[in-house]
């Protein structure tokens, strides 16, 4: 017990100096620091939404629908209900952001217990684990997303819990993969020898090592989440009418790409901006980071 | 070798297995029974214990899925409720138009993606690296379903070059390799293609940056290797990886292919699995996703099994 207390103050000297070393290296890239102004600037605007947003994301009328972009009072035009383009768009970072970072944010903490479960135990419980994590992969991920959202049915908590487990089972392998790694290393060997319970040595030694390859990952995973979970509303699937929601109101103003094609484009450069900077970033933490991909 | 490719079938088996309950059950967690969508509403109850006794709903689980199997393994994979007609023909004929379409995405991602990766990699951080990573960075971050509908605005709704849906004047049915139905093709190749364009691109930029630092290139060159000699050690480096690659998005497109189906009305499978899940058509819907997953688990042992003939390094248990 002694050791393991010596080593919780060892990790806790060297743990923050790793990490304000990252976030220095982070803040010199330029790219990434855009990224990151972009993703808050997206979730300032969702959350204050209401006060900046110049109307009602629902009322409409039908006599000035499909307006044009730079029409007065409706500088990015009306959509096919006759509701202002911009307002939706705003009130449409709430749902799409909601959508596509929280499957990501609940997988990475239900597969990397998996996946730090069975990497750490090994044996039986690595099998049973890490092959029923292998039939989820086993699938295309849209196409798993895609089965399980239409089997359910529509609706935003059925979106949030197929995209979830679409992505429980990569954060889970590559947990798995980084903790068996970490668990042949001596100084894990010497703290189990010196009599240290399971628990302690994950907390003490293998969660500090395997959390930040894995956060990177998941980072990463945040652009796909995004495409998929408006993906899943422009099908149909996920969020329903008249919620504002990108990949919905980029359904819904389908038919208008030969009235007003560049407003019915408008939700769809939103999804664009706001996965790249995603991908921005997490490119920039992986190499603030020194990982390789 | 051949150990290696028994010792990898094996592991596919229950993996197959596995899929396989996957796509059984999907029916069974939809909410409340298999049946309600078939029937009207103001069914007797004499006529829904009918109907489950038909479709077999009334049997235990385990035994439905046991017939269901067997039933697969003959190649029946039920008839649609929808249209009547048997799921399996249904399926062919959507197989054969997603495969072309995926097909030919994979084989232009591939193409642009090897040759920005290349380029990337080879000339690192330089100009020409900034803006091949930025390409591919786009490729994997564009929303493909909207990067389909600006092209039909530009290309079709603008320039009225090319035509924004379908395959071809005949219906699915009906294709033929004259410009009367490739044109159909042209679009929504070029939109999926962009996937695995990012994705090969950033493959092949890790691995010849990787493969050019290694020493015995130092060493060859020292030795008085020329550029056209270290270029096809980095072929045959990359290579093996970077077909893996393409193999596994070939599969990702064959399954994922159902929102750019969705924004061309391409008469494939994602077009098809969207039909059976708003017409809730059951039988359609888990004959659909079973043969899509387990295309893509033979595709993985297939993709595999070549990785480690061309390369013997990379032996995965």
């Amino acid at each position: 017990m002694s050791s393991a207390s010596f080593e919780t103050i060892a990790t806790a000297g060297t743990l923050p100096g790793y990490w304000s070393g990252v976030l220095r290296r982070l803040g010199r890239d330029p790219v990434a620091m855009f990224a990151l102004l972009v993703i808050l600037a997206m979730v300032l605007m969702a959350v204050f939404a209401p006060l900046i947003a110049p109307a009602d994301p629902y009322r409409g009328q039908m006599l000035r629908r499909l307006r044009p972009i730079g029409t007065p009072g409706f500088p990015l035009g009306t959509d096919e209900l006759g509701r202002d383009m911009l307002t939706r768009l705003i009130y449409g970072a709430r749902l799409s952001l909601l959508m596509g970072v929280t499957p990501v944010f609940i997988a990475f903490f239900v597969g990397s217990a998996i996946g730090i479960t069975a990497g750490y135990l090994g044996g039986k419980v690595n099998t049973v684990l890490m092959r029923t994590v292998d039939v989820f992969f086993a699938f295309p991920s849209v196409l798993l997303a895609i089965a399980l959202s239409g089997a359910l049915g529509a609706g935003i908590f059925n979106g949030l819990l197929s995209l979830t487990i679409v992505f429980i089972p990569p954060i889970a392998r590559i947990a798995e993969s980084v903790t068996t790694a970490v668990r042949k290393i001596e100084y894990v060997e010497a703290a189990r020898a010196s009599g240290a319970s399971a628990l302690t040595i994950v907390r003490v030694h293998v969660l500090g090592n395997v959390i930040g390859p894995i956060f990177v990952y998941a980072t990463g995973l945040i652009s796909v989440s995004l495409i998929l979970a408006s993906g899943l509303s422009f099908l149909g699937l996920g969020v329903k009418p008249p919620e504002p929601e990108w990949g919905l109101m980029l359904n819904t103003l389908r038919n208008a790409i030969y009235v007003q094609p560049w407003v019915a484009a408008l939700p769809g450069a939103m999804i664009f901006i706001t996965s790249i900077s995603f991908n921005l970033l997490s490119d920039g933490l992986r190499s603030a980071m020194d990982l390789k991909s | 070798m051949l150990v290696y490719v028994l010792k990898r079938l094996i592991y596919t088996l229950p993996v197959a297995f596995g899929v396989s309950v996957v796509c059984f059950l999907l029916v069974h967690i939809a909410p409340g029974d298999p049946l309600t969508s078939v029937l009207p509403p103001d069914a007797s109850a004499q006529l829904q214990a009918e109907m489950r006794k038909i479709y077999g709903f009334d049997r235990p689980l385990i035994v439905q899925y046991g017939l269901w199997v067997l039933k697969t393994l003959q190649g029946d994979l039920g008839v649609s409720i929808a249209t009547g007609r048997p799921v399996a023909g249904e399926l062919r004929l959507a197989l054969g138009n997603t495969l072309m379409l995926a097909v030919l995405a994979t084989l232009i991602g591939f193409v642009l993606g090897c040759l920005f990766g290349f380029v990337a990699g080879y000339f690192r951080d330089s100009w020409l690296d900034k803006l091949a990573s930025f390409v591919s960075i786009i490729g994997v971050s564009v929303p493909h379903y909207w990067l389909g509908m600006v092209l039909v605005i530009i290309f079709s709704v603008q320039l009225n070059w090319l035509p924004a849906t379908g395959a071809g004047p005949g219906g699915s049915a009906d294709w033929a390799w004259d410009w009367v139905h490739v044109r159909h093709l042209i679009l929504p190749a070029v939109t999926m293609s962009v996937i695995p364009m990012g994705i090969v691109a950033r493959t092949v930029r890790a691995l010849v940056a990787d493969i050019l630092s290694q020493e015995f290139i130092t060493g060859q060159r020292a030795k008085g290797l020329l550029d056209v000699g270290v270029f096809r050690h980095v072929v045959k480096n990359a290579a093996p990886t970077a077909l893996a690659v393409m193999g596994l998005q070939l599969g990702y497109l064959l399954g994922g292919s159902i929102l750019i189906e969705t924004v061309f009305s391409w008469p494939g499978t994602g077009f098809l699995l969207g039909q059976a899940i708003f017409q809730r058509d059951l039988p359609l819907l888990q004959g659909t996703i079973l043969v899509l997953a387990m295309f893509f688990v033979a595709l993985n042992l297939l993709v595999d099994v070549v990785q480690t003939m061309l390369d013997p390094r990379v032996q995965r248990t």
